[in-house]
């Protein structure tokens, strides 16, 4: 008989009671809840990487156990970045403006306030009208589901159109990466109606929260995000373990032998683009608020490919191993980009790790495909009892 | 007896070759049909038509009753519409449990929802081990189906197949690779699949053929060039000529 779900995913319990103890300790070393030990900004990269860690998980869904090698996972990431991160900034303005105008004989009409936000928001891209894509910017309630939405029904488009085409393998790979380059591009100019290059800014800043300090703000973020990534653990977990996860591993292996057997190839597909796009989306609307600003450069089609990356090196197919991948490739980034790595004089020339991190980047990738092809996740194969009939 | 598979005067050709040439075809509810034929005579494009992974550019595939036009499916609605097929390698699974493989083709709802939402349930456990038992892998349901030898591939996947319930099974050159007792096996699942529903079976082989005791096809440059009993066809000069050459 079937055994329960647990017991085929013992991934699942070991991972949410690490994630659990680890969100204990850095809540009561924070400078916000705690004994100050560990800063407010390193609780900020903390939060972030699993923000990381969570959108990691969903690349391995489509890409470790469905086989579609999608490079444009990250765009939608970043579209649910900036469907959140419209609400705040516009909120946010909009206390602004409402406070700025306090001092006048006759209170502000609400088109007196609306100019203010259009002038204050669009005032670099030499605006001062608020688009039509802002239409819903001040009901959060809206924007949360845009957050969802927006992301999904790209995918779910984007999906529809690849997939009924037969579009696989690497021409599938270029045609997300086509389509992230392209979202990133129009955003990237100043009349996409969202800032242009400016992007998206002060998001750190939570309206009618604005008395809560970041050490505290800071905390709930990582707390909300460690949430996210547990649900979305258990979410995908469930997804793989039964008979769902059997199909689409069986499409990664063999699509046309599953498709002889009556499955819907491209309904499947099309359902683990989504999911997984929506993911990625919930998962960049938790991350920005934290990193405070976003703009289209996050969206760059190379963005999409580290996301592959640390999927490969964590280990693609298990779960945990994309946790690994994503957190201790980003968190070395931060590291090493961040100018606390020391640079190494060599005499003859100083190896800046700023410059140089990229390329040892590239070599442990290298060396990780070449050495150990399951990722760093699959040394733990050799702890682990092979499965028990 | 009417039937349950009619091809009417299909042709297909690729850059002007002509692989399947003015084709007409017909097999019964329970049947054994044997399909030989030389290299390049069609008969692999024949079953591709069929299973709806090659469109003909004239003629028409009609299956079951009430007839359905299978040029108008997809090859996964053909599949659930009854057609199983078998490829010449064996292709299962590898990566999952031979008990895995089975689960996957018993003939459950297979959109996406409904497959989410499954629970294995009693009588599914018993048919997959009813299946197991009869392809002979019952003591094998736990391992990994890539650790299972050829023969007893071609026999999971004959297994699948079985658990898929199609009303039409088309059989890619079952037996080779084989050994002698791995074929009288195979010759046994086939005619009791036989029993029940109608199987094909493309063959180059000519002694399992004999085995398989049944009607035979000979194709030849895309089209049926003899139609009877194996010692009918081997009688017939033309096939003589196709197999022997001229």
């Amino acid at each position: 008989m079937q055994r329960s779900f647990f017991a085929r995913q013992p991934s699942v319990l070991i991972f949410i009671s690490l994630l659990a103890l680890f969100t204990i300790a850095i809540v009561i070393l924070s400078e916000g809840f705690g004994l100050g030990l560990v800063s407010t900004s390193f609780v900020k990269i903390l939060g972030k990487t699993l923000c990381l860690c969570l959108v990691a998980i969903a690349m391995d869904l489509v890409w470790g156990y469905c086989g579609i090698l999608s490079l444009g996972h990250f765009a939608f990431f970043g579209l649910g970045g900036y469907m959140i991160g419209m609400w705040l900034m516009y909120e946010r303005t909009k206390d602004i403006v409402i406070a700025s105008l306090e001092g006048a004989a006759l209170p502000p009409t609400a088109e007196e306030i609306r100019e203010g936000i259009g002038t204050q928001i669009f005032g670099v891209v030499g605006g001062s009208d608020i688009p039509v894509v802002w239409y819903f910017a001040d009901s959060l309630f809206a924007q949360l589901a845009l957050v969802v939405l927006v992301p999904g029904l790209l995918a779910l488009v984007f999906g529809w159109l690849a997939f009924r085409s037969r579009v696989t393998g690497v021409y599938l790979s270029i045609l997300t990466q086509a389509m992230t380059l392209a979202l990133s591009l129009y955003l990237f100019q100043n009349d996409s109606g969202l800032r242009g290059n400016n992007g998206l800014s002060g998001l750190q800043n939570i309206p009618g929260l604005t008395d809560m300090p970041q050490s505290v703000l800071s905390v709930w973020f990582f707390l909300a995000s460690a949430l996210a990534l547990s649900l979305g653990y258990l979410l995908a977990a469930f997804v793989v373990s039964g008979k769902f996860g059997n199909v689409i591993r069986a499409i990664r292996d063999d699509e046309a032998r599953i498709r002889f057997m009556g499955y819907p190839v491209e309904a499947y597909k099309l359902v683990v683009f989504t999911l997984t796009a929506v993911i990625a989306a919930i998962a960049g609307a938790l991350y920005y608020p934290q990193a405070g600003i976003i703009n289209p450069a996050e969206i760059a089609p190379i963005a999409s490919i580290y996301l592959a990356v640390w999927v490969a090196i964590g280990g693609r197919g298990r779960l945990y191993g994309a946790v690994i991948g994503a957190a201790t490739v980003s968190l070395l980034s931060s590291w090493f980009t961040g100018g606390q790595a020391p640079s190494v004089p060599l005499g003859f020339y100083t190896i800046n790790w700023v410059d140089w991190w990229q390329v040892l980047l590239g070599l442990g990738f290298v060396l990780v495909t070449l050495y150990m092809p399951q990722g760093i996740g699959g040394l733990f194969d050799r702890f682990i009892r092979k499965d028990a009939p | 007896m009417s039937s349950l598979l009619e091809v009417t005067s299909i042709s297909v050709s690729f850059d002007g070759f002509k692989a399947i040439n003015n084709l007409s075809f017909e097999i019964g509810g329970q049947e054994l049909r044997a399909i030989i034929g030389p290299n390049g005579a069609g008969k692999t494009t024949f079953m591709d038509i069929v299973t709806g992974k090659t469109r003909p550019d004239e003629g028409r595939v009609r299956f079951g009753e009430p007839q359905l036009d299978l040029l108008r499916l997809s090859e996964s609605q053909i599949a659930r519409a009854g057609i199983g097929r078998k490829f010449q390698r064996p292709t299962v699974f590898e990566a999952q449990s031979v008990r895995d493989n089975l689960l996957m083709a018993l003939s459950n709802d297979r959109l996406p929802f409904a497959v989410l939402g499954y629970r294995e349930t009693p009588r599914d456990d018993e048919r997959v081990r009813a299946l197991a038992t009869e392809i002979g892998l019952s003591g094998e349901l736990g391992r990994k189906a890539g650790e299972l030898s050829h023969g007893q591939k071609q026999w999971l996947e004959i297994g699948m197949l079985l658990a898929q319930d199609p009303k039409l099974l088309l059989v890619d050159e079952p037996a080779a690779g084989m050994t002698l007792g791995e074929r009288e096996h195979t010759t046994d699942l086939l005619r009791r699949a036989a029993e029940t529903r109608a199987v094909v079976v493309v063959e180059h082989d000519m002694e399992f053929v004999r085995r398989l005791d049944c009607k035979v096809t000979v194709l030849h440059e895309g089209s049926v060039l003899a139609e009877g009993t194996l010692d009918h066809v081997t009688a017939n000069s033309d096939v003589i000529d196709v197999y022997l050459g001229r």
